[in-house]
């Protein structure tokens, strides 16, 4: 769900589209510093197709209801945060222009949201907590679905913040930051369980795929089999 | 796989819109949204005159209702947003019927829904006239850097192409008897948007090979440059100026 035109005033929607051309320029850098070069776009821009294709995933909750994958989380630990910021940034411009999801004054705030917020917060909680977990490859998981959880309610507190700056009503804020992060937990919980999942079956596959997981797998050990004599 | 979300909603035609160089319209576009959200919320029939004159730029666009009118659905979820807002905002009240609802809460909610539909309406009216293309040779007119470009034409360029790939899993779990009914069918889906990203990271491994055996240096080069004549940015950016002329002159009698 993005943040549509009209909900924030002006002022407060060109604010936040210079902090997301800000922040959007600093991880130009870091991203063709650390995470790619300029030859491997192809690979940055099929992450944001995969990224735009997973958020069409329907998982059932019950009740004839269904929710999907948000993602900023999980392309954060997969590629790195800096592409991750990258990829989300223009995932969302693509749906503002070509599809009308999201208003196009409102696509500042949205990368603010998703594509800072979620992406350096869900990448900082997953880095901490694979800190503290052993060093072995079902650690990744874990820590990418705490990346998960947290990223969700800090980007509607977020959200709360700007709203409370740039609303279009006077609404109680305590009340609509307890309802934004209430719901929202529950969402965090939905997209640290799929984060969980579809880590999981990355890991098994291709651990060496999974940005965060750089430097901190266990060494490969070569086994050859006796020499037959 | 039908209209899916996965579609972009571009329509072949020739209407002036449609002949308009994108990297205009994408200026005049988000020119005429950025003034219509300056428009003070009190002033209801301002905003309502500039969601008719967004109303009479998609009809200028000649595209068939059918296919336009099932994207308005996106604004679902900031409808019912603008419908609660006069419930839970503070302020004076005022009786609406049988109920009493906040008035400031009430000005806004109307104030919402037709800023709201004004950039949906806008943002459609863009997306039906410019083809995907289009927009990532106006990204690139518009100096927008190089990695974003091309992170952008990659996405235009297999966003079908993946997208039908889901498909194909989605087809292949539906024919080994799966359906996704409860909480206990998320392991099967996880694992699918697992298999679908190492899917992509290695199709984006093979065409960035395949790009370097082509002689790819690292610079997307520029085949056909947009141009726009003076009248081009006449065209294009006179929605955004009456709405300019709107916002400014109803500011100052606000």
């Amino acid at each position: 769900m993005h943040v549509p035109d009209g909900f924030l005033d002006a002022p407060t929607s060109v604010a936040t589209g210079v902090v997301a051309a800000g922040v959007v320029g600093a991880s130009l850098v870091r991203a063709s510093r650390r995470e790619l070069d300029e030859r491997t776009a192809p690979l940055a821009g099929l992450v944001a197709v995969f990224v735009f294709a997973a958020q069409m995933v329907n998982f059932p909750v019950g009740a004839g209801t269904s929710g999907h994958l948000l993602g900023a989380a999980l392309a954060a630990v997969l590629v790195g945060p800096a592409t991750a910021t990258l990829c989300l940034a223009v995932v969302l411009a693509v749906q503002a222009f070509l599809f009308a999801d999201g208003g196009v004054t409102a696509l500042g705030t949205n990368v603010v949201l998703m594509g800072v917020v979620g992406v350096w917060v869900g990448y900082a909680v997953a880095r901490g907590v694979l800190a503290l977990l052993p060093r072995r490859l079902a650690s990744i998981p874990v820590a990418a679905s705490a990346g998960a959880f947290v990223s969700v309610p800090v980007a509607a507190l977020t959200f709360t913040g700007l709203y409370a700056v740039g609303g279009a009503a006077p609404i109680p804020l305590g009340t609509l930051a307890a309802t934004m992060v209430g719901w929202h937990v529950l969402i965090g919980l939905g997209e640290a369980a799929i984060t969980f999942l579809a880590v999981t079956s990355i890991v098994a596959a291709r651990p060496d795929l999974v940005h965060v997981a750089r430097g901190r797998m266990p060494a490969l050990e070569l086994r050859t089999p006796e020499p037959v004599a | 796989m039908g209209s899916g979300p996965g579609r972009h909603l571009h329509v072949e035609g020739r209407s002036v819109l449609h002949r308009l160089p994108a990297h205009v319209k994408l200026v005049g576009l988000v020119a005429f949204v950025l003034a219509v959200v300056a428009v003070p919320s009190e002033e209801h029939p301002a905003l309502g005159a500039l969601l008719a004159l967004a109303v009479v730029l998609l009809l200028t666009a000649r595209v068939p209702a059918r296919h336009v009118l099932p994207r308005l659905a996106v604004e679902t979820p900031f409808a019912v947003f603008a419908v609660v807002l006069p419930f839970v905002a503070v302020g004076p009240q005022v009786a609406l019927g049988p109920v009493t609802v906040s008035q400031t809460g009430l000005t806004a909610a109307v104030a919402l829904l037709l800023k709201g539909t004004t950039g949906v309406l806008a943002a459609v009216t863009f997306a039906v006239t410019t083809p995907p293309r289009d927009l990532v040779r106006a990204l690139q007119h518009l100096r927008v850097p190089d990695p974003l470009v091309l992170i952008a034409s990659f996405m235009v360029r297999y966003l079908d192409v993946v997208a039908d790939q889901l498909h194909r899993m989605k087809v292949a779990r539906l024919s080994r008897g799966f359906s996704a009914r409860s909480v206990r069918s998320w392991p099967a889906l996880a694992a699918g948007t697992g298999a679908l990203f190492i899917r992509s990271y290695e199709r984006g491994e093979r065409v960035h090979l395949a790009m370097v055996s082509r002689g790819w240096s690292g610079s997307m080069p520029v085949t056909a440059p947009l141009t726009a004549t003076g009248r081009d940015w006449a065209v294009g950016l006179a929605p955004a100026a009456v709405a300019l002329v709107v916002a400014v002159s109803t500011r100052m009698a606000g």
